[in-house]
């Protein structure tokens, strides 16, 4: 599979990664390059097969309805870059 | 041309778990920014979710409920997009194995006629964070209390043929999960929200037309007028040789009107696949009888249990039942006053008339089911006429005292001691001699009009407390001569 | 008397409890050595001196007390992968260069319930992605045995420091060969247990459906020890597996008599280094020795599993790092000018560029039109590859090849390309799809240069894994032999 330059843009954008017009053209070489290994997948015939998306096949374990935490703000914002009166502060988004 | 309206409604309905439906955080409405979000609900590096059981158990109710199919295995999902108020940059939810699967409510229609809306599937999934654009000089506030709150979001068939029907669905939804007790349904807190797909087509087409999604409809009211608006819209567009544009709108409802989301997100890809932190849900045969077996009963059951155990009218059983509240309530009533019509009575007239006027909702009234019981019981017992009753409720009202004590302490116990009676009765008609000639010279058919006179003043005599089956027996008798 | 940093964990504890030496004397005499060498070696992101002797001061009172356990007062290195409660937790990237965690993962505070004594924070791969340690944000990590070469990763500050003595035990994680891999290289024992053995809460994500934390030591016998204080299960992870440990120290002594292992077939053909298939040809003639069967079996769609693990661990890693968007921790840019400026720039200046090309692919492989193609696909690969294992064991007890197609490769020589650098994983990521447990231990050396012998188990058959190295590490001075300048 190749990509094109619009497919990493695309890609990047999706990703929330900043991608200069200059790393445009290396990304897509490995991207590339990445997904011929990658499609050596299609060798095999993988018809009837049941996806696998566990090793182990367990079921959800269900959790009793109980509050177990109790507000440890301070400590969890103390590792925040910028907090106001108790939110986090992100450029203004509008709706 | 004649246009044929389609909608189709998401329900969001969160429910009323404790704690969030993969951490061990609170819930509560209301609490300070950021104080009910912990590791797990703040998407910290290396936190794992671990499900709530109730939260499934609310869903397994609602599906029964809905008389659908409970999938046996269902799969959580991540949905990815980024957003400053979904703090891992993807939502847990489920997607391709919902745990409720097709299902359907019926509605009444303008006329009384009967129609099924098809529920095509519910699932459950964690509610995002808010975000605060008031004032942060520039900067929008994320409060992430909500996030992981677990929601069970309804999708409704697109069945849905006018404003109106889609307010009496959002209704029947909005009161069997509110009659379950998984949801609270409260629309200001953000309990019960809702989203309508709106298109419109020429009758007689079976292809759907381009469909709008309406966002933010935060009551029924605003719900109806904002499909009524968006229908216009579309047709007025349409007829105008233009198209309608796939798109998602914002109802606003000081202007009365949607308009575009001005978003920049172009087409979303939210790239679903199943979660790994989280493994196959498996429901079983013991696990759903576990969970139905204290199945709140439904409305409809329920309203056909009023009219039969209860001799009450279609119409007021249906008004009884509307919530659950009501329905309590009514019972409540009746548990202690034992008279279910007269209880029905007082409930519909003097109460929901005084809760009207005061602008309050049954859950603020002032009076509680057992201190109007306490009421009705008086008058079923003969203690008090429903005249007096009616005092004694204003006094109940303004002073939140029991009807017994009013009664005890105002005195206004009725008088049916028969010797008593007789003495006022006695008093008033040698009062009014002329008038008992006038009466007993009378045509047959006119005395009982004319013994309401009499009644009166005995009435007036006893200062209303006299029993008026007592006294009209007497009355009668006394004047035959 | 050997010297202090190479006696085994069974030889510490019992120097703890008769008081021969302190857990505060041994916590100085391992940070003196980090002192000493790390400079050269870049084993340590974090190194914490007051906090460890801390720790070995409450050890020894524990000891005194007559209340300590196997592991009580013996120094370890976590990796910077677990979250590490008021110490840096990195993860390699700059992107968590100023993260100071709020909390213990359940490894870290297994075992500091068990005594251990934590010295200081591991050295990776950027949030454990890459084969080489090359990819940290802190620097590439050199290999004890030749400074020019790599460790191997991702694990591959903890396999250093304890190939360089520089702890005698640290933990790692292996999510397609990260632990087994570099121990390889470094020429230490590192076992990879079952998928949901070891619970994963607070261990970084990586690709959550294939990662799995495991001890890393000398030899066997003391992964035996720290896998039983790390091992079970965990309320806290739904993927852990909730069924009793083993007494893995118990089976260590087991014969080996009789026990049919399986030759990979497909891991002893072309690309394995000549010198290497040397290396196994001896183990296996001692395993023999001790009265092991051997006979070959074949893993036919092997040759599968690393480009299905190139879509289902990068699809999993995309999602997973959503989380990092200069919001609530990490790396925020400076001045974003808007919301997706803050996204785009935090998430490019914090990541490197490994990290961002299989955050790329992964969200590529999942996008709309892709998924079927791809991830569904490799998932179904997953399956196949797993029914080969099963296959296997219905005739053998374990399985048995290289940990990794050579020795240490030179720093430089594949970091600019990145398929090349995912085929040094060739023999380990299988085990991975599959969640069995496998270990690495010392093969002779290959040129002056560690080999890996790569055993798997059948699923929660660590304790057999464990007692066939042992046994095979009994008769045998391979582990012990120490990189020069180092002993």
């Amino acid at each position: 599979m190749t990509l094109e330059r619009d497919d990493v843009a695309k890609i990047a954008h999706l990703a929330r990664l900043a991608v200069s017009e200059a790393e445009l053209d290396a990304l897509r070489g490995e991207l590339s390059g990445i997904l011929d290994l990658v499609e050596q997948m299609e060798a095999l015939d993988t018809a009837g097969i049941a996806p696998m998306a566990h090793p182990l096949e367990m079921h959800q374990r269900l959790r009793p309805d109980v509050v177990t935490e109790e507000n440890r703000r301070e400590q969890y914002q103390a590792v925040a870059p910028l907090v106001e009166r108790g939110l986090y502060l992100v450029p203004r988004v509008i709706e | 041309m004649e246009w044929e309206t389609v909608i189709g409604l998401e329900i969001h309905a969160q429910l009323t778990t404790r704690s969030k439906i993969f951490s061990g955080a609170s819930t509560a409405f209301g609490a300070e920014p950021n104080t009910q979000a912990c590791l797990v609900d703040l998407g910290f590096p290396g936190v794992l979710p671990v499900l709530n059981e109730q939260a499934v158990r609310k869903a397994v109710l609602f599906g029964t409920a809905i008389e659908a199919e409970i999938a046996r295995r269902s799969v959580f999902a991540r949905k990815n997009y980024f957003y400053p108020d979904l703090p891992k940059g993807y939502q847990i939810s489920q997607y391709e194995l919902p745990i409720v699967g097709r299902g359907h409510v019926e509605i009444l229609l303008e006329g009384g006629a009967v129609k099924r809306i098809g529920v095509t599937r519910a699932h459950l999934e964690e509610d995002a964070g808010k975000s605060l654009h008031e004032d942060f000089h520039g900067y929008t506030g994320i409060d992430l209390n909500r996030a992981g709150t677990p929601l069970l979001e309804i999708v409704s068939e697109p069945d849905l043929r006018s404003a109106k029907e889609a307010v009496a669905y959002a209704k029947k939804i909005h009161q069997i999960v509110t009659y379950l007790g998984i949801c609270d349904g409260n629309m200001q807190e953000g309990s019960f929200r809702m989203d309508a797909n709106v298109s419109v087509r020429p009758r007689g087409e079976e292809k759907l037309g381009t469909r709008t999604e309406l966002k933010n409809l935060n009551s029924f009211r605003f719900l109806e007028r904002a499909i009524n608006f968006e229908v216009e819209r579309q047709i007025d567009l349409l007829e105008s040789g233009s198209a309608v544009v796939q798109e998602t709108r914002l109802y606003d409802a000081q202007k009365d009107e949607t308009r575009s989301m001005r978003t920049k997100e172009e087409a979303n890809d939210y790239r679903y696949f199943p979660d790994p932190d989280l493994l196959p849900l498996v429901v079983d045969d013991a696990f759903i009888e576990e969970t139905v077996r204290d199945m709140p009963e439904l409305p409809e059951a329920r309203r056909r249990r009023f009219e039969e155990q209860y001799g009450l009218s279609p119409y007021d059983a249906d008004v009884l039942t509307a919530s659950r509240a009501a329905a309590d309530y009514y019972e409540g009533v009746v548990a202690v006053a034992g008279d279910a019509k007269l209880a029905a009575n007082w409930m519909m007239v003097e109460l929901y008339g005084a809760l009207n006027k005061a602008g309050l909702e049954l859950s603020e009234s002032p009076l509680s089911a057992e201190a109007l019981g306490g009421l009705v019981l008086r008058i079923a017992d003969d203690t008090i006429s429903g005249k007096i009753a009616k005092s004694v409720f204003e006094e109940m009202w303004a002073s939140g005292r029991s009807a017994d004590a009013i009664i005890e302490e105002k005195g206004l116990k009725q008088i049916t001691d028969s010797g008593a009676i007789e003495a006022i009765v006695d008093e008033v008609l040698a009062e009014n001699a002329a008038q008992v000639e006038n009466y007993r010279n009378a045509d047959p058919k006119k005395q009982p009009k004319m013994l309401g006179f009499f009644v009166g003043q005995v009435m007036k005599k006893s200062q209303g407390k006299a029993n008026p089956k007592q006294v009209n027996e007497l009355l009668r008798k006394k004047l035959a001569g | 008397m050997s010297a202090l940093h190479q006696k085994s964990l069974r030889e510490l504890a019992a120097g703890l409890a008769a008081r021969e030496f302190s857990s505060v004397e041994l916590a100085e005499h391992f940070l003196q050595r980090i002192r000493a060498f790390d400079h050269d070696l870049n084993c340590l992101i974090t190194v914490c001196d007051k906090e460890a002797l801390r720790q070995a001061g409450l050890a020894d009172e524990r000891i005194q007390k007559g209340e300590g356990g196997p592991l009580t007062g013996i120094p370890l290195i976590h990796k910077d992968i677990f979250c590490t409660r008021g110490v840096k937790t990195s993860c390699g990237s700059f992107m968590l260069d100023n993260f100071v965690s709020p909390y213990d993962a359940t490894v870290v505070e297994r075992l500091a319930g068990a005594g251990m004594v934590m010295l200081g924070k591991a050295n990776m791969d950027e949030f454990a992605m890459g084969s080489s340690n090359e990819t940290s944000h802190y620097g590439p990590v050199k290999n004890p045995w030749d400074t020019e070469r790599v460790p191997g990763g991702s694990s591959g500050g903890s396999a250093a420091a304890v190939a360089a003595r520089l702890a005698p035990a640290a933990t790692g994680t292996d999510t397609g060969g990260s632990i087994r891999q570099p121990a390889a290289l470094c020429g230490i024992t590192g076992l990879k247990p079952t998928y949901g053995r070891v619970s994963r809460w607070g261990m970084i994500a990586f690709a959550s459906s294939l990662d799995q934390a495991g001890p890393m030591a000398r030899s066997a016998e003391d992964c035996a020890l720290l896998l039983a204080a790390m091992a079970g299960f965990d309320e806290k992870d739904s993927t852990s597996a909730n069924r009793p440990v083993d007494d893995y120290a118990a089976a260590l002594e087991a014969s080996v008599k009789g026990v049919r292992i399986g030759m990979v077939k497909e891991f002893f053909e072309e690309g394995l280094d000549a010198g290497m298939a040397a290396a196994m040809d001896e183990a296996m003639a001692a395993l023999k020795k001790l009265g092991a069967e051997l006979v070959e079996v074949s893993l036919p769609h092997s040759k599968y599993s690393v480009p299905a693990y190139y879509v289902v661990a990068p699809a999993e890693c995309s999602s997973n790092l959503a989380r990092f968007d200069g919001v609530r921790f990490g790396h925020r840019c400076k001045e974003p000018k808007d919301l997706e400026d803050l996204y785009k720039r935090s998430r490019s200046e914090g990541f490197g560029a490994e990290v961002k090309r299989r955050i790329m692919i992964g969200t590529y492989a999942l996008s709309a039109g892709y998924y079927d193609a791809y991830y569904l696909k490799a998932q179904q690969v997953r399956q196949v590859i797993a029914d080969d294992f099963r296959e296997a064991f219905r005739r053998v007890d374990l399985l048995l090849g290289p940990a990794s197609p050579e020795t240490a490769f030179r720093l430089g020589e594949k970091s600019s390309d990145p398929v090349a650098m995912y085929l040094s994983d060739i023999y380990t990521i299988a085990v991975n799809l599959a969640g069995l447990p496998a270990l690495s231990m010392p093969a002779p050396l290959v040129e002056g240069l560690p080999a890996g012998l790569q055993l798997i188990g059948n699923y929660f058959e660590e304790g057999r894994l464990l007692n066939v190295a042992h046994q095979l590490q009994r008769t045998t001075d391979w582990h012990l032999q120490t990189p020069g300048g180092y002993a």
